[in-house]
């Protein structure tokens, strides 16, 4: 009964839209965790880029006008957790066409690979980008083995 | 626009001006906060990463348009594990309205945020008219 809730027909653009996900997600190269359990909605604040080399992880966030002094990040085991407010004023007596962008506490956590050391990590705040650096212990970095 | 912002100055050799020339190019439609009052009207629009010489505010033909570019160091070696941001450039336009003085357009950024304050031609301010009383 409730299979189309709007008792509309299906528009073109519902399919599109249905398609322009699926793409995405092809696309995306595994890329972002659709179903991981921890993972959130496209578009949600702040978005996130992770990056891997052969000595750290990096983690990129992009909070713009934040005060990084209010961001906590935290890391537990393997498990990067990010959480902290972006306030935005509101002018009382100015009228709002737009209000795109975000406003509010907000929190993410990224699963790292369980070799990154929880008591090495660097963070800096640039242009509204945190990059966040977590070292990888020495033992899983990959090693050269001399053939004798 | 306002000189003190030197936003306004076109760079042939600036990456927000080659980049323009490729418009095709994927782009992050950079969110924003659009509100009016009395004087005139105010954009915001997140752009982290971008940094003021890699940013460009300009009208043109009415428009105004706002573009930036993610300066990104990665590091060597770099391999990516999860993106949700997958463009470096940011891109929004507005079709402006003829009661708004684009000669006096002020921009500013900070922290990734770009303010822009594109105030309102004098004579379509609202004005107050006081009452004489006789």
């Amino acid at each position: 009964m409730f299979e189309n809730p709007t008792n509309l027909p299906n528009t073109l653009f519902d399919e599109f839209r249905r398609l322009t996900e699926e793409i995405n997600e092809v696309f995306a190269g595994g890329l972002t965790s659709g179903g991981a359990i921890r993972s959130v909605p496209r578009g949600s604040f702040p978005a996130i880029n992770v990056v891997q080399t052969p000595a750290d992880v990096e983690v990129y966030l992009f909070a713009p006008g934040i005060d990084p002094k209010k961001l906590n990040v935290s890391v537990q085991q393997n498990l990067l957790t990010l959480s902290g407010e972006r306030s935005i004023p509101v002018d009382e007596n100015a009228s709002y066409y737009r209000q795109e962008r975000f406003s509010g506490e907000f929190q993410r956590a990224v699963a790292l690979g369980d070799d990154v050391d929880p008591d090495r990590v660097e963070a800096k705040y640039r242009d509204g980008i945190v990059q966040i650096k977590l070292h990888r212990r020495e033992s899983a970095r990959p090693r050269q083995i001399q053939i004798l | 626009m306002s000189a003190n912002t030197g936003m306004t100055e076109r760079d042939a050799k600036s990456p927000a001006v080659e980049s323009l020339a490729r418009a095709s190019e994927s782009s992050i439609r950079a969110p924003v906060d659009i509100y009016e009052d009395s004087e005139g009207i105010t954009v915001e629009a997140d752009m982290p990463g971008v940094s003021k010489d890699r940013l460009q505010v300009r009208v043109e033909a009415g428009s105004l348009l706002v573009e930036g570019h993610v300066q990104f160091d990665l590091p060597e070696k770099a391999e990516a594990l999860y993106a949700d941001v997958r463009s470096t450039v940011y891109r929004r336009s507005f079709v402006l309205g003829r009661e708004l003085d684009t000669e006096k357009i002020q921009a500013n950024l900070k922290d990734g945020v770009l303010k822009v304050r594109i105030p309102k031609r004098a004579e379509v301010k609202p004005r107050k008219i006081d009452v004489q009383v006789s």
